[in-house]
């Protein structure tokens, strides 16, 4: 198969979803037109079709979710609809109440439910359009099927159909369902909310908050210095960690990991479980201990003090010293690391052909050379996806910064940031701690598009990326 | 010839006296822990000893009785009733989404694949504070079962290791099944599962080890419930500036304790961890 590259890739990707929707809208118009009278009715009476051809199950499946649906627009939907565009009208406020002799709190609208139930309505009309789709498609191919006078597909026979030609569908409703709900809403919640002004001044239920447009966006890129600085600040900083953390632990972890298969080393299998140890420790364990040890006053400066190689005024600025503490992060990762790569590479190196190595011994090539022409090259071939993924880890990687130095040493040219803070661990204390969600919100996309284009680039580049079904 | 053999000796030695050096490097942290949970009640977090004068017992029995700010115990027991409950439902959510994207083929299965990946490219917790006001809506919010719906409800997106163990099952096998008549059903559970062993059990011990290791969904969910919280989030307080003199010795116990089962399991199941990965991501 020729190979594409990316743009012609996403612009292929973009086409079909075009053409598929040019043909779903067709498909759905001709149906109507050649339709007899039951699957014209189940354009307005979901499942009529069904019920009318005596599939009383389908169609009572179909009738219900149409009721259902309904009520629930009249009930709620219409309502949460109407109030998105404006996110809520009516602040919360107090009235005399002079019977009682009080203040009373008058119901305001609440803007981030509003924006919660609003998404979530927009949610269950796309998923009922699907099924009405769904609905007459069904409609029309009953109709065909009567037409050429074949049996209908019993209620039985769906069901049996669920465990082995609809399989995927039994077995993927859980979890489509449930990825909908914990992953798909609230991500759509939380992209609209970049959108909006949703800070510490705009707290509902007491205030309101309401769209802006992009203006987020424009802010932290562009207009306000003190957001601008500190992005590009902690961007620039969470791009040099992920690729120090990624390719030092890979680098290292091999070396390890050779030296350990190397032939002539003896009680492998004891070196291994060492090492392997220390990656079993939960992280958030390991994370903090060493935090605490490498504290201004934790052990390892209290340690030094007393072997008397550094006096008490002078102990080193592990974790309080911008650059310091930027190396420590990484050194520290190593330590949390390194064992882990040489965990995966082990089985990998085994692989490699070991008459490459002979032979390259005989041409009288150093183990660098063999190191740098032989083992590297066939490790990065075969391990780019696990590569990338690290590296899309890294700059996620919340745990390491957030557990060590909290971002800390904090700094005054930073909003709300200290100097070893990754832009994620920088979303974390936004919302957190200063609960302006539109700017962390507003963060978040940046790092999704920064995390979806540095993916797109490397996995079309690298050779990993082949048709899955030749292995089967 | 005899100049190689020398030249080897001495090489191995400086291997072997190099992985010495790294070993105990990799080990002090650890065996710091380990003797400091055993330490005597000091004045101050850390003694400049590396190595504690007195040793006792006292820091486990009062992880266990002196529940008044701290309950270990409690926490104990909340983290394993979330990490059993969302164990169950991550693994089933797993296997199933593994097993249709690798072996059944339908039409939406490339785009499900494609906006799985594209979802996995958000920051995990920048919809934490959506899911919980999400769960505060409907009244479950500070509840040990929302935490284990948070910990199993996005799992399926994470099929990617099963999803490549099971592309290496050959398909011909379960081809010759549904010769004989079974269903795609039966092949699932009569050919796939049993020969999937490896990969079962390392999905079952990931997911029952997240909830012991997860601390910042927990916080996010539970804020200051204290009776709800787990081990990780509990212990992360027993350190904090005003508890740490007090409580570090603590502390070390009750890591110990944690630590203790999941470095065992880990250990078990490292040989499922690399087949797992290695059979995702390399078939170079």
């Amino acid at each position: 198969m020729k190979k594409k590259n990316l743009f012609q890739r996403i612009s292929s990707s973009f086409s079909s979803f075009f053409r598929s929707i040019r043909n779903g809208f067709t498909g759905f118009v001709n149906r109507f037109v050649l339709g007899d009278i039951k699957t014209k009715l189940s354009y307005v009476i979901m499942g009529f079709g069904c019920l009318a051809r005596k599939q009383i199950g389908r169609g009572l499946l179909f009738l219900g979710s149409e009721v259902i649906f309904i009520l629930y627009m009249i009930t709620n939907g219409v309502f949460y609809l109407s109030k998105l565009p404006t996110l809520g009208t009516t602040t919360q406020g107090e009235v005399w109440n002079p019977e009682l002799q009080i203040y009373e709190i008058t119901q305001g609208d609440n803007s981030m439910l509003l924006l919660l139930f609003g998404v979530a309505t927009i949610c269950i009309i796309i998923g009922f359009f699907v099924l009405y789709i769904w609905n007459t498609k069904m409609a029309y191919e009953m109709q065909l099927l009567e037409e050429k006078g074949k049996p209908l597909p019993t209620f039985k026979q769906d069901i049996k159909d669920l465990g082995n030609k609809n399989f995927h569908i039994t077995v993927l409703s859980l979890p489509i369902v449930l990825t909908f709900a914990f992953t798909i809403l609230p991500l759509i919640f939380m992209i609209l909310m970049a959108f909006t002004n949703f800070d510490k001044n705009h707290q509902p239920p007491g205030n309101l908050f309401t769209w802006v447009g992009f203006r987020n966006f424009s802010e932290v890129l562009i207009s306000n210095p003190m957001w601008q600085q500190t992005f590009i600040q902690l961007l620039i900083w969470t791009l040099v960690w992920a690729f120090f953390a990624t390719f030092l632990n890979y680098v290292l972890g091999m070396i390890l990991a050779i030296i350990i298969n190397k032939k002539g080393v003896r009680f492998k299998k004891m070196w291994r479980t060492i090492f392997i140890i220390t990656i079993a420790i939960p992280q958030f364990v390991s994370l903090m201990l060493m935090s605490k040890i490498l504290a201004d006053q934790g052990a390892l400066n209290n340690l030094l003090v007393t072997l008397g190689w550094i006096t008490d005024g002078e102990r080193i600025k592990f974790l309080t010293d911008g650059n310091i503490a930027k190396i420590v992060v990484i050194v520290v990762n190593l330590w949390v690391g390194i064992p882990y790569t040489m965990l995966i590479t082990s089985g990998i190196l085994m692989n490699i052909p070991q008459d490459l190595y002979e032979a390259s011994k005989l041409d009288g090539a150093s183990p660098i050379q063999q190191f740098m022409h032989i083992t590297l090259p066939y490790m990065l071939h075969v391990t780019t996806p696990y590569l990338i993924t690290q590296f899309v880890g890294n700059i996620n990687n919340f745990n390491v910064i957030y557990l060590l130095t909290g971002g800390d040493p904090k700094s005054l040219n930073l909003f709300q940031a200290g100097e070893t803070d990754l832009l994620v661990t920088w979303l974390y204390k936004l919302t957190v701690n200063e609960q302006n969600y539109a700017l962390a919100s507003t963060i978040g996309i940046i790092i999704f598009v920064l995390l979806a284009t540095i993916s797109l680039l490397t996995y079309n580049k690298s050779n990993a990326v082949q048709e899955e079904d030749t292995f089967a | 010839m005899t100049n190689m053999k020398t030249k080897n000796a001495i090489v191995n030695t400086i291997c072997h006296v190099g992985l010495t050096i790294l070993a105990v490097i990799w080990l002090i942290p650890i065996a710091w822990l380990l003797m400091h949970s055993f330490r005597e009640k000091p004045t101050g977090a850390f003694p400049s000893a590396l190595i504690p004068e007195t040793w006792t017992f006292d820091n486990y029995i009062k992880l266990f009785t002196d529940t008044q700010l701290f309950n270990y115990p409690r926490w104990f027991m909340n983290t394993l009733v979330v990490a059993i409950a969302s164990c169950i439902v991550t693994t089933i959510l797993v296997l199933l989404t593994a097993y249709a994207f690798s072996r059944l083929r339908f039409k939406a299965r490339k785009p499900l694949m494609n906006v799985i990946l594209i979802l996995g490219m958000f920051p995990a917790f920048m919809s934490m504070v959506a899911i919980y006001h999400l769960l505060k809506a409907i009244g479950l919010s500070q509840s040990l079962f929302s935490l284990v719906l948070v910990y199993s409800g996005g799992a399926a997106m994470n099929y990617y290791i099963a999803k490549g163990f099971f592309d290496t099952i050959p398909r011909s096998i379960d081809e010759a099944a549904m010769l004989d008549g079974a269903t795609k059903n039966q092949v699932f559970w009569k050919i796939t599962l049993p020969m999937s062993k490896p990969i079962v059990i390392y999905t079952i011990m990931q997911a029952f080890i997240s909830p012991w290791v997860d601390f910042i969904f927990v916080s996010v969910i539970m804020k200051d419930n204290y009776q709800k919280y787990t081990i990780a989030l509990g212990l992360y307080q027993m350190i904090t500036r005003e508890n740490i003199q007090q409580y570090f010795t603590q502390f070390c116990a009750g890591a110990v304790i944690v630590a203790i089962p999941i470095t065992i399991l880990f250990i078990i199941m490292q040989k499922y961890y690399v087949s797992g990965i290695t059979a995702g991501g390399a078939k170079g």
